[in-house]
């Protein structure tokens, strides 16, 4: 779908597995299906999430939303390329 | 010489949460599947979206699991003892009325420890924001019952199941005279985000319940599953309805949740209902409420020197 010249938003999930409690609030609720629970363990004994298809996020940030942790946040992949 | 950062370290900075929360607390002692996360970063938003002045704003808890609020977030804020966080909300408005007082607490210690006071706010129309995370329960004391408790849920202290009769919130918020209620899930994060702003906005006193699962003592003793189970309760058994009568938005057990925006109007708050009275009684010699001394000092200069120059 084309509106124009407008481009489809891209975002970056930044994950920091240590916080995490593993209550998978983020892996259910986003609408597009980037996360999922991983399989390996942090150091608490929890299952955090990791980035399963990373070109699928549009940058709603629910995630960083729903995260009761403050353990998630995503970056626009625009900006994040103009200021590097 | 300067160790490398790890990844914690650059996480805790480079977090956009770092401008509301104070990092170095984090992680926090929340348990997995609790809401008052989420509602904590809704609130953050709704101060990103807002022109506040971020020096101007205060957060003022009780105790509690939500207590805790207050020293997460990086404001001028008041941990207070148990209930009281509205009277002390209330003496930091007086003290201080152009700043934006917002006090975060739970529902036993708004409702339960300190129900008179918030009635007495609630009556007054003191111009603050209240938020209340209710999650049925007393969750850092170990489950007892408190006054939203739903009849027949198990807690600690009724183990065989609640025989009180709960309070409606936004009932009773709409009933003492607030200006301003609503009633969100923690799923509905975005409505709690722009209902905040509105709150935040709207001059007088505003009532946001925000219903929240705890899962560690509430969901496990009623044997509701975890946090997600929570989640998917909100999400199918939840309605919208603005403006909704609030005699009729009260919560059984597991029942249907009402929710949305119920009560918005206009009503003078206490201040202004000081200033006008007043005014009307002692006329023109009455010093209107709420300037500091230096505001005044610095009027009254400015007003000789207008004289002088006048002359």
């Amino acid at each position: 779908m084309r509106f124009g010249k407008l481009k489809q938003k891209t975002g970056i999930v930044h994950i920091n597995k240590l916080w995490c409690k593993g209550c998978g609030f983020c892996v259910k609720y986003c609408p597009t299906g980037v996360l999922e629970l991983s399989k390996e363990y942090n150091h608490k004994g929890y299952h955090p999430p990791y980035v399963k298809h990373a070109d699928q996020c549009r940058l709603c940030k629910f995630c960083e939303v729903i995260c009761p942790e403050f353990t998630i946040y995503v970056t626009d992949e625009e900006e994040e390329n103009h200021s590097a | 010489m300067n160790a490398p950062m790890t990844d914690e370290e650059r996480f805790r900075k480079e977090n956009p949460m770092s401008e509301f929360l104070r990092m170095e607390r984090m992680p926090h002692i929340w348990c997995p599947g609790c809401g008052i996360g989420t509602v904590v970063n809704s609130f953050a938003e709704a101060l990103k979206k807002s022109d506040l002045d971020m020096d101007k704003v205060a957060v003022v808890s009780g105790i509690g699991c939500t207590g805790r609020v207050a020293g997460y977030m990086k404001f001028d804020s008041l941990h207070t003892t148990h209930g009281r966080a509205i009277p002390v909300a209330t003496g930091l408005k007086l003290a201080n009325p152009d700043m934006k007082v917002v006090v975060v607490s739970g529902d036993g210690d708004l409702t339960g420890i300190g129900g008179n006071h918030f009635i007495h706010a609630a009556r007054r129309n003191m111009d603050i924001t209240v938020i209340c995370v209710n999650n049925f329960t007393y969750g850092m004391t170990g489950g007892q019952v408190t006054p939203t408790t739903p009849t027949k849920a198990n807690a600690s202290t009724t183990p065989y199941g609640n025989y009180e009769y709960p309070f409606s919130l936004p009932f009773l918020a709409d009933a003492c005279g607030a200006t301003y209620v609503a009633r969100w899930t923690s799923l509905h994060a975005r409505n709690i985000t722009n209902s905040i702003s509105e709150a935040l906005k709207h001059k007088g006193f505003s009532f946001i319940e925000v219903i929240t699962p705890c899962t560690t003592l509430y969901a496990r003793r009623n044997r509701l599953g975890d946090g997600l189970d929570a989640l998917q309760y909100y999400h199918d058994d939840s309605e919208i309805v603005h403006g909704a009568d609030t005699r009729e938005v009260d919560i059984e057990f597991q029942s249907k949740i009402k929710m949305g925006t119920f009560v918005h109007r206009e009503k003078p708050t206490y201040l202004e209902a000081v200033n006008t009275h007043y005014a009307n009684v002692i006329g023109d010699e009455y010093q209107l409420y709420g300037k500091t001394t230096p505001e005044r000092e610095a009027e009254k200069k400015a007003q000789e020197q207008a004289n002088q120059g006048s002359k």
